[in-house]
């Protein structure tokens, strides 16, 4: 992390004017929470929340000849996307290691919408800049160009199972949102907006991004409009908490440079059958062998203190992994999370124990998510 | 933010109240506005005697794990259990029904190293 002054979304004085608390998160001034973590947590799962999201960057490659460019850095097919279609996928380096994890969008014909975490936004662009530049040597067609946007867009998250409603009220009663995993543009007052029907919540959702200059006219309408809905500013502590009940994995704390998408249980977003792509031959390899550890869910056997990141992973008394995420499920009222740990013993139903301020608590491996809707 | 007058405050947000040879102690209005949610508290152990600043026990957020200090050198003579039951106390009752624990304590001059409520307000801007 270089020694810059924090940054700011351009909606921070509106988080500041609603009285959130305030962290720094990825270098971003972020609110952690406006009226509670559990709170706001309970809005999206039963009605519907809003997320600041414009931290998040914002890639555009555009340009004849970067399909094939581009689909060498990612793990996902982007040959599969339509127009107006995104897919989770990776960017991984030379070992197979998960630089980032993304949503990647076909905007155009030849033209892509990356939205990458906040952390990584300048090595994701350095990283893809330096390959193309090197594809541009080898292939002096190539014609591609990359071009990070993230400082003139912003961007937020509406999620809950009132969101279609919502979306009535803020764009038109004749308007309907994408369809799941698309994308598409819809007119906001004098603008235009992106709608991308994704989240990281396990609810119905959007993802809408938008030039800075017009955040705060649309978080305030949204804000207006969803008041019928019962809507609450969410920040990055329900964020948290929606995301690792649906067992959705934090990059920087389950994704590193260390841990590959078989380890993290995330194969389905890679496609061995393309013929190239940076980390593919060290996935092989761990698809054949099989991977030395796996990422695995867990739930508490007992009401107790909640699991936490790093805390040690035990099997009857042997050592097997580490927690790399966990929290209090304000869903199940109940400790959650998830865990790297040997892959002899990544089995569900296992019975694990968490070391807790050195006393074991006892606890099962379970299914991916941790909580599904009744 | 609330800060009674009528009690003693450490640099770590924890309140004293005064009870004779004992103090009852809990978290400040301020700490728990700070910790969020309270989901979940790790009482001292009974009988257990402690040091000033020895972390005795701890209070848990959905976001962090913070360690609750014995304000001075003491016993811990009796704990809150309804905290176990119900954490979110400490949030809705941080000097009343959320206290944490009583501790007997050694000499009462320790007690002239605490802040008054005039103090911790300075602290806490």
């Amino acid at each position: 992390m270089s020694e810059t002054a924090p940054k700011k979304t351009p909606l921070y004085d509106e988080h500041v004017r609603l009285g959130a608390k305030i962290v720094l998160f990825a270098g971003w001034l972020m609110p952690v929470q406006y009226t509670g973590i559990i709170d706001e947590h309970q809005a999206v799962r039963n009605g519907v929340g809003v997320f600041d999201i414009s931290h998040m960057g914002q890639l555009i490659v555009e340009g004849a000849g970067e399909c094939e460019w581009l689909n060498n850095m990612l793990t996902n097919n982007i040959e599969k996307l339509d127009v107006g279609m995104g897919q989770y996928t990776f960017l991984l380096n030379e070992r197979g290691g998960i630089i980032d994890d993304l949503i990647v969008y076909r905007i155009g014909d030849q033209n892509f919408l990356l939205v990458v975490n906040a952390a990584r936004t300048e090595e994701d662009f350095a990283w893809l800049q330096k390959h193309l530049r090197a594809v541009e040597a080898a292939v002096s067609a190539a014609k591609a160009r990359i071009h990070n946007r993230s400082a003139e867009f912003g961007g937020v998250a509406i999620q809950g199972p009132r969101l279609v409603e919502l979306f009535h009220a803020v764009f038109g009663a004749h308007k309907e949102p994408p369809a799941r995993n698309h994308i598409a543009d819809f007119p906001f007052e004098q603008t235009n907006v992106s709608v991308a029907r994704t989240g990281y919540t396990g609810e119905d959702g959007i993802e809408v991004f938008f030039r800075a200059g017009d955040a705060v006219k649309f978080w305030n309408a949204v804000l207006k409009k969803g008041k019928p809905f019962g809507i609450r500013p969410c920040g990055l502590g329900a964020r948290d908490t929606l995301r690792l009940e649906m067992c959705y994995p934090l990059n920087g704390s389950d994704l590193s440079p260390e841990r590959n998408p078989i380890e993290a249980g995330l194969g389905f977003f890679v496609d061995l059958t393309k013929s190239n792509f940076i980390g593919r031959d060290v996935l092989l390899k761990t698809k054949e062998i099989g991977p030395r550890e796996k990422l695995v869910p867990f739930r508490m056997k007992e009401k107790g203190p909640p699991p936490r990141p790093h805390y040690a992973v035990f099997e009857n008394g042997e050592h097997i992994g580490e927690v790399t995420s966990g929290t209090l499920s304000p869903s199940l009222n109940w400790g959650v999370g998830m865990a790297y740990v040997s892959a002899a013993h990544a089995k569900t139903g296992a019975q694990i124990d968490i070391e807790i301020r050195g006393q074991k608590f006892p606890a099962t491996i379970e299914k991916k998510p941790l909580y599904k809707k009744t | 933010m609330n800060i009674p007058d009528d009690l003693l405050y450490t640099e770590t947000h924890e309140w004293i109240k005064r009870e004779g040879d004992n103090i009852r102690v809990g978290i400040t209005d301020h700490a728990q506005s700070e910790l969020t949610d309270v989901v979940y508290v790790e009482l001292p152990k009974m009988d257990r005697q402690a040091n000033a600043k020895e972390a005795i026990a701890v209070v848990e957020s959905v976001k962090a794990a913070s360690d609750i200090y014995a304000p001075v050198k003491g016993t811990v003579v009796e704990v809150n259990k309804a905290l176990e039951a119900d954490p979110g106390l400490l949030n809705r009752e941080p000097y009343g029904q959320g206290w944490i624990f009583v501790l007997k304590i050694d000499n009462p001059d320790n007690l002239k190293q605490l802040k008054d409520a005039d103090g911790y307000k300075k602290q806490i801007g």
